[in-house]
């Protein structure tokens, strides 16, 4: 037994798989993007690669590049809870796109009542939470019990709460501006408060216990998902619903629960970013909110794990803000958005490179054995 | 009223081809999530030759302009089939990165190309003021038909025919209803679902440059095409994946579109006090309630979404 199990290359655990696959997705957009910036003009490409992976490291100075590293933490934690919205659906069976639909309504609501009614950040931190849970309820009473394809109906979710949540921010927006009223002037009650931290990160006013908070939930959720009868029951429910309804589970009521669940996952998360006072609403705006979206490219970068949703949710925050310090006068910004698009198409390869590796690594282990 | 008919036809029509490219692409049992980035893409090949080639005449620019957006279309969906049908990869993820990816690229690509010419201009537009003059088919008063309006509607009766008429088509719903039995009586399935994908990018693509030259003569391609992709998604859902009923409901919604831009104008719409964002909603509440109500009985192509496996039953 002992000499067999030796024999087992490294490859073949899943944890390493896994990395792998995350670091081939990655490396193939990084290819991808600095062949574009080839393109576009060779002689500064490799400078606007690294500009892009250095992100703050482009500050030489340190209290400079702190500053900006904290920034970039501040930007990463509500795509940290995306990330976990759609992992926990995900690992049910669900797919939850309409993420970006409950992020933008947690938004609306929780810079309306910071706006409007001037509340304190906590209240507009668990309305923002029950908002995209309700929202995320939704869509797990329609697929449960009508059968709804979770995916359309997300989509379908997704544009109805951006038309609403444009509408109802209008009438906290600046006069001049298509922009929502500044929290910082207009309701500092309503900001996260920083306890201190903003001192680890040369005094930014954006770093709050945010940064912290999401990875205690990240941890949290793992807990749930690998160590508690709860997250056993929404996996067997995921894996067959079916056989979960057979073994006496209640299945529809698991598939809601994950949908809420998941949806107060989402919703919290954009309190981390509007409740900063780093990002200010458009009311024009015209798209749901990306960070749904990324969300998902981060869930699969990830492996579907919450931990390693935690480096990947950093590491495309990390591209996306080093995108601005690309050399403005040959290139544009929205380079990086063009390599974290093209690390999501190449994530959806990740299960076909598993399986060829398990293929590759069996079959010459079972060769070796004859 | 001429303007709310203007708006709502140049609407319904580029809703209804993608709504129909959705359509081809659902029937042979792929779900086409990423029309809205085939949608910019089209846009761009479109916009790319009237960048480049503005001095055609009237009728060469219309088939060059057609010419490059279903070539663009028709690349960018490949992705998606290659994806799909070879790879068996998830196509909600695929259709997600594609929607990404879409406007990420036109912008990266004509800031680009802006910026070659004149370092000043950081701008993601391209501007084609004289070049979709000859779009123009038939002009009464403010009222302008475009040629595409009349190609749309062309392609609608085309995709009717061709999905219950023809043999392609039988072969083409028979993949996207139940692959392995068309397998067993000897269609090929990938050709089939590859055909699929690639019409929707043609449609895609078509669709794309039609909403971009409808009423503007510039278009910022940072924007993308502000959910269009999904409006169709929702018009092919009420339309129950049928060309007949898709033309209908492109027209409803097209409507609804169309009195979001421009209700202020009419005094019986201006005193109900509706914000314009209902109307943007309604066609996804609609959708949302026709889903709700009769998904039991949906008409949706049944594999749709699930990869084809030779050796399932």
């Amino acid at each position: 037994m002992n000499t067999k199990r030796e024999k087992r290359s490294i490859w073949e655990r899943p944890g390493v798989q896994t990395v792998a696959a995350s670091l081939v997705c990655v490396l193939l957009g990084l290819l991808a993007g600095y062949i574009v910036l080839l393109m576009i003009n060779p002689s500064g490409a490799g400078k606007a690669l690294a500009a892009i992976l250095k992100n703050f490291l482009f500050f030489t100075r340190p209290a400079v590049a702190l500053e900006y590293f904290g920034s970039t933490l501040v930007k990463t934690a509500p795509l940290l809870m995306c990330t976990l919205s759609i992992f926990f659906s995900y690992k049910v069976g669900l797919f939850n796109i309409g993420a970006s639909g409950q992020y933008t309504v947690g938004a609306g609501i929780s810079l309306y009542l910071a706006l409007a009614f001037h509340m304190p950040w906590y209240v507009c931190m668990i309305a923002a939470m029950i908002g995209g849970g309700i929202l995320g309820g939704l869509t797990g009473i329609l697929k449960a019990y009508r059968n709804v394809n979770e995916v359309i109906a997300g989509i379908m979710l997704n544009w109805i709460s951006l038309y609403s949540v444009n509408t109802l921010l209008t009438k906290v927006k600046e006069s001049s501006t298509t922009y929502t009223l500044a929290l910082h002037t207009n309701s500092p009650q309503a900001l996260i408060p920083a306890m201190g931290l903003n001192h680890l990160f040369s005094d930014n006013k954006y770093v709050t216990i945010a940064i912290v908070l999401v990875v205690l939930i990240a941890v949290l959720v793992w807990f749930v998902m690998e160590k508690t009868r709860l997250g056993y029951e929404l996996k067997a429910t995921g894996l067959n619903k079916n056989a979960a309804k057979y073994a006496g589970m209640k299945e529809k009521r698991n598939m809601i629960l994950t949908m809420v669940i998941s949806g107060c996952l989402a919703g919290l998360g954009s309190t981390f970013l509007y409740l900063s006072g780093i990002e200010q609403w458009s009311c024009a705006q015209t798209a749901v909110p990306a960070m749904g979206f990324n969300g998902i490219a981060a869930a699969f970068l990830g492996g579907l794990n919450p931990i390693g949703g935690i480096f990947s949710s950093f590491f495309i925050q990390h591209i996306t803000s080093g995108g601005s310090y690309v050399d403005k006068m040959v290139y544009c910004s929205q380079i990086s958005d063009l390599i974290s698009s093209i690390i999501i198409y190449f994530c959806s390869f990740t299960l076909l490179f598993k399986h060829c590796l398990n293929r590759v690594f069996v079959k010459n282990r079972k060769g070796g054995a004859k | 009223m001429g303007l709310l008919l203007q708006y709502t036809l140049i609407y319904a029509s580029v809703l209804m081809l993608v709504a129909l490219g959705g359509c081809f692409s659902e029937h042979s049992g792929v779900i086409n999530l990423g029309l809205e980035g085939i949608m910019v893409m089209g846009a761009l090949g479109g916009a790319l030759i009237m960048k480049y080639m503005a001095s055609l005449p009237a009728a060469a620019m219309i088939l060059a302009v057609l010419a490059g957006s279903i070539l663009f279309g028709v690349l960018y969906s490949l992705l998606l089939a290659v994806a799909a049908v070879n790879f068996k990869a998830n196509q909600t993820l695929v259709g997600t990165g594609m929607n990404l990816l879409g406007t990420a690229a036109a912008t990266v690509l004509v800031k680009a190309l802006n910026m070659a010419e004149n370092s000043r201009n950081v701008s993601s537009s391209i501007q084609y003021i004289h070049q979709r003059k000859a779009f123009c088919a038939l002009k009464i008063g403010n009222f302008e038909l475009s040629w595409f309006m009349i190609l749309a509607f062309v392609l609608l009766i085309v995709s009717h025919i061709v999905l219950y008429k023809t043999r392609f088509g039988l072969r083409l719903r028979a993949c996207g209803e139940h692959p392995q039995a068309a397998a067993s009586v000897g269609i090929d399935v990938f050709n089939m679902r590859y055909a699929g994908v690639l019409i929707s990018g043609l449609l895609g693509g078509l669709g794309g440059i039609v909403y971009i030259t409808a009423g503007v003569s510039e278009w910022k391609f940072e924007n993308g095409v502000a959910g269009f992709g999904f409006l169709a998604l929702a018009v092919m859902i009420f339309g129950q994946w049928e060309p007949k009923l898709i033309g209908l409901t492109a027209l409803l919604f097209g409507m609804f579109r169309a009195l979001s831009n421009i209700y202020s104008g009419f005094d019986f719409l201006e005193a109900l006090h509706i914000p314009g964002a209902i109307y943007n909603m309604l066609p996804y509440i609609i959708s949302l309630l026709v889903l709700t109500l009769f998904s039991k009985n949906s008409r949706a192509p049944k594999a749709e979404g699930i990869p084809y496996d030779k050796g399932q039953r």
